[in-house]
């Protein structure tokens, strides 16, 4: 259970899809606007109480508290074997011409 | 209480503007289509030595420019005899947020700091974030980046989830949201909620910090070279990039053409939901690219200082495929891994040198830091689990958000020029829906110098919208 001072993230509705702006296209319409942001849990909590964080910037915000998240997990990808054929082709290229 | 919805809060975007840039723009307004560029560009009145002077304080500026031997070997190889121009790049990734855009930054903390602003917003989802809270962290001021990050079901594009971790990094707060153009409305409420600096990457401010690139290049180029470069590429979306530079070369006296480059991301609605993730470049394409040429007051400040238009010599469109294989022939023949949206000037470079003496040189203006989530491998993985397929072909099929096509050899890397005039047209059809009726005089000139094109076109191109 998070813990008065754990470092979490929280999430909210901001618009729900009938608040959302006229321009916005139809597959975007008919989905709410959700923010999600990180900061230091002001009381102890359980996973989906509404709570308030202090977030970097010490401002206070309000939300829903989200299930873990804070990874970092982006990373650089899976094997591209794409890739790995361009460094021999360039060589080739330059070697054709050292030998023209 | 303050009526805190949607439509409240942006009926009152002006007066939260005005409060939160420093800048009444209403000083430069002529009442219709023309504004005072110019004197809305010399408002705080710095010199260029003085905007090095605060760069320098924030560690930003004095990048290398390095001349890419192998990648204008290369283009020879590809080329007519007795062509390929040699081809140089300003490593701007050596900033300490790792962009030119720690330039644009620097300045504008420095304004928030010397108005008493206590902290910095910005929205972006690009390098300028990690810029300003970069510049932040050593101003002492506090910092919030607004980001658009995640589609619908919560998945979130690789290079922004990057760019969020190296925001934190700095210790800012950083909001991410889901797809839309809504996002404004929530950077209105955040500036209104602190009362902080609006760090708009579209401030005099923004622009007057990118003027030193344009006069460093045209400094060391002249220091190596003893003469000014042939050409002078710029990777373009909001056009502050190409507008800052072509600034601070002209204000060397270096009259060199300044050319702008941009992914090709045609078909994909910047504001779609199921198409956000479809896209492998972030920024430097044409989503923001050609509606920012052709309409710069779309922006979140009354008027854009970036305006690209008028320094635009021409404008070529490389796509996703073209700028991934030059991505990776410049870590492979130049042992130099950058950022994939930072070299769409390369891949730009890389064809136009074709068509160039050997003994012309084409200055290619910035690169940008790479990592986990940005780097081409990342991009390229994440479009393949969303089912891009990635092949190796003619450039020319790619269709963006359905594949990504490596040239087959480096020879078919061909940037694809834009038509000008069209962009000229379109962007005098956009003054004139935002200012019905005839076009004054002062219009006019104003038009000319905003298309940079003479009389007779902007009179023609009017008489065509009438």
């Amino acid at each position: 259970m998070p813990k008065n001072g754990d470092w979490v993230r929280i999430h909210s509705i901001i618009l729900k899809p009938n608040e959302r702006a006229p321009q916005v296209p139809k597959d975007t319409a008919l989905v709410p606007l959700e923010m999600r942001v990180k900061g230091e849990l002001l009381q102890d909590a359980q996973i989906g109480d509404t709570v308030r964080v202090r977030t970097a910037a010490g401002r206070e915000i309000t939300g829903k508290l989200q299930e873990g998240g804070l990874d970092y997990t982006h990373s650089f990808g899976d094997f591209i074997p794409q890739l790995h054929q361009i460094a021999p082709m360039l060589r080739r290229k330059l070697q054709e011409d050292h030998n023209a | 209480m303050r009526d805190m919805s949607y439509q409240a809060v942006m009926s009152r975007r002006n007066d939260i503007m005005k409060a939160s840039v420093g800048l009444d723009y209403d000083l430069y307004e002529s009442g219709s289509m023309a504004f005072d560029y110019e004197s809305l560009m010399t408002a705080s009145s710095h010199t260029l030595d003085e905007v090095m002077s605060i760069q320098s304080g924030f560690g930003v500026g004095n990048t290398p420019l390095i001349e890419l031997k192998h990648i204008t070997d290369l283009a020879r190889a590809c080329s007519k005899p007795g062509k390929g121009a040699r081809i140089f790049v300003k490593d701007e990734a050596c900033n300490p947020s790792g962009s030119f855009k720690a330039r644009r930054a620097a300045l504008s903390v420095a304004m928030a700091k010397k108005l008493g602003y206590k902290g910095v917003v910005t929205a972006t989802s690009g390098n300028y974030g990690a810029a300003v809270a970069s510049c932040a962290a050593k101003a002492g001021l506090r910092c919030v980046v607004l980001q658009e990050c995640f589609d619908s079901k919560g998945v979130g594009q690789p290079e922004i989830i990057e760019k969020a971790r190296k925001c934190e990094a700095f210790g800012a707060e950083v909001m991410q949201l889901s797809v839309g153009p809504e996002l404004f409305y929530v950077f209105l409420k955040i500036l209104e909620e602190t009362s902080w600096f609006n760090a708009s990457l579209y401030t005099p401010y923004a622009i007057l910090g990118i003027e030193t690139l344009g006069a460093e290049i045209a400094k060391q180029f002249r220091e190596k070279e003893g003469r000014d470069p042939d050409m002078v590429i710029a990777t373009n979306a909001g056009g502050g990039n190409l507008t800052g530079t072509a600034r601070g070369l002209k204000k060397l006296g270096c009259k060199v053409p300044v050319i702008a480059s941009s992914v090709n991301l045609q078909g994909l609605h910047m504001a779609s939901d199921s198409q956000f993730n479809q896209k492998s470049f972030t920024t430097g394409h044409t989503g923001f690219g050609i509606p920012f040429t052709s309409w710069p007051d779309r922006s979140d400040v009354p008027r854009s200082a970036a305006r690209p238009l008028r320094y635009m010599d021409d404008y070529y469109i490389l796509s996703q495929g073209e700028v991934f294989f030059i991505t990776e022939a410049l870590a492979q023949l130049e042992g130099m891994e950058r950022g994939p949206a930072g070299n769409t000037s390369l891949a730009a470079a890389f064809s136009l040198s074709q068509d160039m003496d050997r003994d012309r040189c084409i200055i290619v203006q910035e690169t940008e830091y790479t990592g986990a989530g940005k780097h081409h491998n990342a991009q390229l993985s994440f479009a393949a689990s969303r089912g891009i397929d990635i092949r190796f072909g003619n450039p020319r099929e790619e269709v963006p958000g359905r594949d990504i096509i490596l040239p087959q050899t480096p020879e078919n890397i061909k940037a694809q020029p834009q038509n000008m005039n069209r962009l000229r047209s379109s962007l005098i059809r956009n003054a004139l829906k935002q200012h019905p009726g005839r076009p004054s005089q002062e219009d006019i000139r104003f038009l000319c110098q905003e298309t940079n094109a003479d009389e007779t076109f902007v009179r023609q191109a009017i008489k065509e919208e009438q």
